[in-house]
């Protein structure tokens, strides 16, 4: 339990560093499509709430993991349709490649 | 975890890939061109965790996920088919699904564990919940305010943050006795509830110029709730899902606060209304110059360089196809015409990006504020479109205004400024703006969209 938290605390870290730099890069142009890519990408919670709804542990937590499922699902769908729809609409003045 | 050894390294084996898609996701949208990439990654990262969660030991009842899996979908379609001038409403409305999931998941996990819960995942638990919760709620508030259910002018009363701080305090006080005292569990709904109040009691203040910091700090809190709730299903993957949403959140929410000049522990305190009351006194009418379509255009076409200015009226109105036309007259024209675009510009960052780029402006005539501020010497005319306290050259040198500090556009070095606006009411800030009393600038009052329009017809009308 101890070293699987001392792991968890060390994952969290360094992907908080890898988002920073990876982030950082990221020009203005894209900030909108980006919050919507990253709420679609957190919504990966949906297999904490699959788990949680299909273990069928008492009554309560299936509610609530099948109300947590219906949350992150559209939070999937919703926002990859979206960021796709406007990453489309970013088109350059010319053919050729930036 | 709870799979039978083969299984379980085959679902931990998916998981690593669909992690590795997640930061290639991000990393592709560093650039227009390679966007599309970034989705695609984040779709089959998506489409293979999901996929391989389904097919893990442990799940008895498929029904329950179908349906809602079903259900989510069916909802999900719409909310991503919205408007883009409703892009910060949807976005607002998302953290708050986002949230609400963690906080569904976080308390069925408790309720699960209870009364034998470890200290340490009672600690992480909690912060899940409270996070999860005040996001909900706060996001919620942030989404009826950006669609105008809910009153947009902030609401702030004298020991506002007392109260609110202490609300908050309150909440991590009652969770710290939580994690002394796991077997306690009928004090856990007060960490639901509590934080829920304070998430709407912290976007009461709000006024809609401050959305695209509060819509920022929010994604940054549902992400690292997110990744509290990866700590609580030991689950490598929600963490670091969480982890990039919340750098990503945070990164976005101080780039917003600096284009505003507030700390960003005035930021996190969440005590943005409160500076604005001071300005606003009525002002003495000054002189300025107004012109008509006809004159604008004029100008217009004799220019050899322009740099138009967004800002949200130009959303309100709708205008950005009339804008289109404009740039397409005056490019056929030969006139040099690009964007200057504040990182505050709208409501949410990048939204005026976005609006530009739906009426096909080309993205490479969208410049950052540090892009174009070199331009506008050179340029021969500078058009405002909606935007106000962005351009407000007090910002530079009246150290008393309030705005004082904030970076700005340098509109006011165009040989002439043209500024459509409705009327001479001052901006969100409640700050008169020195700009449209300059001698070289013009105001052209009328809505943005209409008097677009015009302009683009006094082009056309003068072509031959």
């Amino acid at each position: 339990m101890k070293i699987d938290l001392l792991t968890s605390l060390y994952v969290f870290m360094l992907a908080g560093f890898i988002g920073f730099e990876v982030i950082r890069r990221i020009t203005p142009l894209l900030h909108t499509p980006l919050m919507s890519l990253t709420n679609a990408l957190d919504a990966i919670a949906v297999v904490g709430a699959i788990v949680l709804a299909g273990e069928h542990k008492s009554t309560l937590s299936t509610v609530l993991g099948t109300l947590a499922i219906v949350a992150a699902t559209s939070n999937v769908v919703g926002g990859f349709l979206i960021t796709d729809r406007m990453i489309r609409m970013f088109k350059g003045s010319a053919p050729k490649k930036p | 975890m709870i799979a039978a050894p083969g299984t379980g390294t085959f679902i931990e084996i998916i998981y690593l890939i669909a992690t590795a898609l997640f930061i290639l996701s991000l990393k592709w949208m560093s650039s227009p061109a390679t966007a599309r990439h970034g989705v695609w990654a984040g779709e089959l990262g998506m489409a293979l965790a999901i996929g391989g969660t389904l097919f893990q030991q442990g799940i008895v009842d498929y029904k329950w996920v179908a349906i809602a899996l079903v259900l989510g979908s069916i909802i999900g379609v719409p909310l991503g088919m919205v408007q883009m001038t409703a892009v910060p409403q949807r976005t607002a409305l998302s953290h708050a699904f986002g949230a609400l999931c963690v906080t569904l998941v976080g308390t069925a996990e408790f309720y699960l564990r209870a009364p034998a819960v470890p200290r340490f995942m009672m600690a992480v638990l909690s912060l899940e919940i409270i996070l999860g919760s005040l996001t909900f709620t706060g996001s919620l508030m942030a989404a009826g305010k950006l669609q105008e259910v809910l009153p947009q002018r902030p609401i702030t009363y004298k020991g506002q943050n007392v109260v609110n701080l202490s609300i908050l305090a309150a909440a991590v006080g009652v969770a710290i006795y939580l994690v002394m005292h796991p077997e306690q569990t009928r004090l856990f709904p007060v960490i639901i509830a509590v934080p829920l109040l304070f998430g709407v009691l912290m976007i009461v203040p709000i006024g809609g110029a401050d959305m695209p910091t509060v819509i920022s700090l929010l994604n940054s809190y549902a992400g690292l709730s997110a990744a509290a709730m990866g700590f609580v299903l030991d689950s490598k993957l929600l963490i670091i899902a969480g982890a990039l949403d919340g750098a990503s959140g945070f990164i976005l929410s101080v780039n917003m606060s600096n284009a505003m000049n507030r700390s960003f522990s005035n930021v996190l305190f969440g005590a943005f209304g409160q500076e604005q009351a001071a300005g606003g006194a009525a002002q003495a009418a000054r002189p300025v110059k107004s012109a008509t379509a006809e004159e604008a255009a004029a100008i217009l076409a004799a220019a050899n360089k322009v740099v138009i200015v967004p800002g949200y009226g130009l959303a309100v109105a709708q205008a950005q196809h009339k804008v289109r036309e404009l740039y397409d007259a005056l490019v056929k024209r030969g006139v040099d015409v690009k964007f200057g675009i504040h990182p505050v510009a709208g409501r949410m960052p990048g939204h005026m990006n976005v609006l530009m780029a739906e009426a096909d402006i080309p993205y490479d005539k969208l410049l950052d504020m540090d892009e174009i501020n070199g331009d506008f010497p050179q340029a021969d005319v500078a058009l405002v479109i909606g935007a106000n306290d962005v351009t407000n050259p007090a910002a530079r040198s009246e150290t008393g205004s309030p705005i004082y500090g904030m970076p700005i556009l340098d509109v006011d070095k165009a040989r002439t400024v043209m500024v459509i606006k409705r009327g001479m009411s001052p901006g969100f800030a409640g700050i008169d703006n020195p700009l449209y009393y300059l001698d070289k600038t013009l105001m052209l009052f009328g809505d943005a969209k209409a008097f677009v329009g015009a302009i683009v017809r006094e082009l056309a009308g003068s072509q031959h």
